[in-house]
Formats: structure tokens, C-alpha cells, sequence
């Protein structure tokens, strides 16, 4: 091959060599910093313990509030957190569901509003969910209440984390 | 493609000239390696700036993670180091690259003292230069502390016992350092601003001034 026919110039050449080294050495000094920043999203969610609520046997027909406390670990902070669950039985079935409204993340009451009997009222914007939890339409919420993971042990219902329907 | 955007901003805002300013000028033969191998001790100056350069990116991910608060500041050091992915890189790069920049900043000083290149016209510089050195020793002062594990605990007693004992002025020094008697919640928080506020804001105030008169001034002569 001749001198004429090198498509790259030495100037050329030398550009690439060096924005290459120097784009590797950046790479290799910034790379652990982002992966350092990025890690909180790629962590994988943590198993939450199945914690005791009540007696099966305290289950009505209407949905009861019912108080527990869980340990919530956050990064290095270990605390208590109170959580909330409207707990009812239909027939056989039992259903625990999250008070934490779909819409934007406020709290609903059973009967919380006296012009709605048996359903979910949400303060914040007026969000409804009937007794099922299912969001009643034309209302903010888009989809019904989260419920909760559900074990019953020697008659007692223990709720473990919420999952979306 | 990333030619045409340089294009389009540069017809707009004709930016060729400021970059000319900043980057593009001829490195003098006798600072140049290439020509004189012993010339790469004119490297430590930039070396410095270079390592400066990797604090300020690691303190920046570091503030992340770390809480100035007596209660919760050593675990959450020690959350971001073993428990966070490259956490170990990223403290061990601000760590040691705490003492590698005193250690550049040292070399700089020499090659600048033994080359002569303080003299006039450059007094000037020289003197920043010292203010950068100071900022640079308050900076690694400030930052020994915020582990708040034993090492740093100590340490910080013994600097603010060597501050009291400056005639006169000792004791209301030492009392504003460390925001009152107590060494403890104060003096935390209190070092953490001057660790990431103060003393970065002088830092960059200052290496603004010494690099604008290395541009104006030009690098001294050969020997």
C-alpha cells in the first residue's frame, strides 16, 4: 500500500488514539460514581415479614381499620412504622386492603364522607372505592385499593406488603 | 453530527475564539515532555488541578449518601462503603485522592521554587498559590472529621487544641470552630458547610485567579 492511499492522517489518527485513551481513562473514573449514584433504582426490593394482625375470629362483615406496626429498614435507618389495613370476611373470603388511595397517595376512611355510606372516601380530591376496593368511576383514582399479602395461622391473619391489582 | 451542533452554536455565538483563549496555545519546548523527559515535573501543577478535579466529582456522589449528624453520620459512611455498589471506589478515590492532592500540590511547589519562577512578574501568583495551599489544608482538615469514627474525633480535638493555643485570639477561635464547647453536633454540621460550601467556593474563586494569570503572564522561561 502506498503513502496516498491512508484514508487516515497522522493528525487524524493521533485524535482518535488520544480522545480513545483519554474517553477510557474518564470512563473508568466516572463509571463507579454513576453506578454509586444509580444503585438505590437497581436494588431489588427487600422480602417483607408477614406480621400479625388479628384473630380471624375478630373479622366482621365491615371493613375494620386494624393498627401494626412493622420494621422498615431504610438504608441505615432501622424503625417501627405504623401501617393501616381495612380488613372484612365475605363468607370464607377474607380481604385486606391498603388505605393508600391510587390517586395520589392520601388516606381513605370507611364511611369517611356521611353523603357516601359503605364506601372508601379519600379527603384529599374526593376519591371514592367501593367496599371491594374498586375505585368507583368518574372519580380521581384510576385503579382500585392495593391489597395485601395474606397468611392465616392458627387463626390469626398475618399481612405481609401490598401488591397492586 | 456533533460538528454541525459546534457549526450552529458557534455561528450564533462565536465561540471559536473563546476556546482559541482557554486551550489553544503552544506548550514552550522546555515544559514540553516530548522534548525534555525531566520537563514532566511542569505535569504536577496540572496533576493537582487533575486530582481536584476527581474530589469535587466524588464529594459530589459522596453528599449522596453521607448525613452531618452526630447520630447517624458514621452509619451512613459506612452504609455508602459496604453496603452500596462501588461505594468502596468512591470513598477510597476522595480518600486517597485527599493526600494525593497535598502530595501534587507539594511537587508543584518545589518545581515552581527551584525553577524560580515565583520572581517577578509572578509574585502574584505565588501568593495565591499559598491561599490555595491553605484552603487546600482546611479542606482535609474540615473533611477528617465527618467519618466521625474515633480517628476523626481525635483528630479534631487535637486541631482545635493546637488552635487554642494561639496567643489572644485562642480560645474564641477554638470555640468558633468547634460552635461552642462541645465538641460534638456542632462542630459536625459546622465542618460539613465549610467542608462543601465554604472553603470549595474560595478553592474555585482562587484557582480562577492563578490559572487567569498563568494565561496572562505566560510560564516562565527555561533556566
Amino acid at each position: 500500500m502506498s503513502e496516498k492511499e491512508h484514508k487516515v492522517s497522522r493528525r487524524q489518527f493521533l485524535t482518535y488514539t488520544l480522545t480513545g485513551v483519554g474517553g477510557f481513562m474518564a470512563a473508568g473514573m466516572l463509571m463507579p460514581m454513576a453506578r454509586f449514584a444509580l444503585d438505590p433504582a437497581l436494588q431489588a426490593g427487600g422480602d417483607t415479614d408477614f406480621i400479625r394482625v388479628t384473630s380471624v375470629d375478630d373479622l366482621t362483615e365491615e371493613p375494620q381499620r386494624f393498627n401494626f406496626t412493622i420494621e422498615q429498614e431504610d438504608a441505615w435507618y432501622t424503625s417501627d412504622v405504623d401501617r393501616v389495613a381495612w380488613v372484612y370476611r365475605e363468607g370464607d373470603e377474607i380481604v385486606a386492603l391498603s388505605p393508600v388511595c391510587t390517586h395520589l397517595g392520601c388516606t381513605v376512611n370507611w364511611e369517611g364522607n356521611e353523603d357516601y355510606p359503605e364506601q372508601f372516601y379519600c379527603p384529599c380530591h374526593f376519591g371514592r372505592f367501593e367496599k371491594d376496593g374498586t375505585n368507583v368511576p368518574n372519580t380521581p383514582p384510576t385503579r382500585p385499593l392495593d391489597v395485601y399479602e395474606m397468611e392465616i395461622r392458627d387463626g390469626d391473619l398475618y399481612l405481609g406488603r401490598t401488591v397492586q391489582r | 453530527m456533533l460538528q454541525k451542533i459546534y457549526d450552529w452554536v458557534d455561528e450564533r455565538l462565536d465561540i471559536t475564539p473563546m476556546w482559541r483563549d482557554i486551550a489553544d496555545h503552544e506548550v514552550p519546548e522546555h515544559v514540553n515532555p516530548a522534548h525534555h523527559f525531566s520537563a514532566f515535573v511542569y505535569c504536577f501543577g496540572g496533576l493537582t488541578f487533575f486530582v481536584t478535579v476527581i474530589q469535587i466529582l466524588s464529594g459530589m456522589f459522596l453528599a449522596m449518601y453521607y448525613v452531618p449528624d452526630i447520630v447517624n453520620a458514621y452509619e451512613s459512611v459506612y452504609y455508602l462503603q459496604n453496603e452500596v455498589t462501588f461505594g468502596v471506589i468512591v470513598r477510597g478515590m476522595h480518600h486517597w485522592g485527599a493526600s494525593l492532592v497535598i502530595v501534587m500540590m507539594f511537587l508543584h511547589t518545589l518545581r515552581v521554587f527551584f525553577t524560580g519562577s515565583y520572581k517577578k512578574p509572578r509574585e502574584l501568583n505565588w501568593v495565591v498559590g499559598v491561599l490555595i495551599f491553605f484552603v487546600m489544608l482546611g479542606l482535609g482538615f474540615t473533611g477528617y472529621l465527618l467519618p466521625w469514627d474515633m480517628k476523626a474525633y481525635f483528630a479534631t480535638v487535637v486541631g482545635l487544641e493546637i488552635a487554642e493555643a494561639v496567643p489572644v485570639v485562642g480560645t474564641f477561635a477554638k470555640t468558633l470552630l468547634a460552635g461552642g464547647e462541645i465538641i460534638g453536633a456542632q462542630t459536625l454540621t459546622r465542618f460539613y458547610a465549610i467542608h462543601v460550601f465554604f472553603l470549595p467556593g474560595a478553592l474555585l474563586g482562587l484557582l480562577g485567579a492563578h490559572f487567569y494569570m498563568i494565561r496572562k503572564q505566560g510560564i516562565s522561561g527555561p533556566l
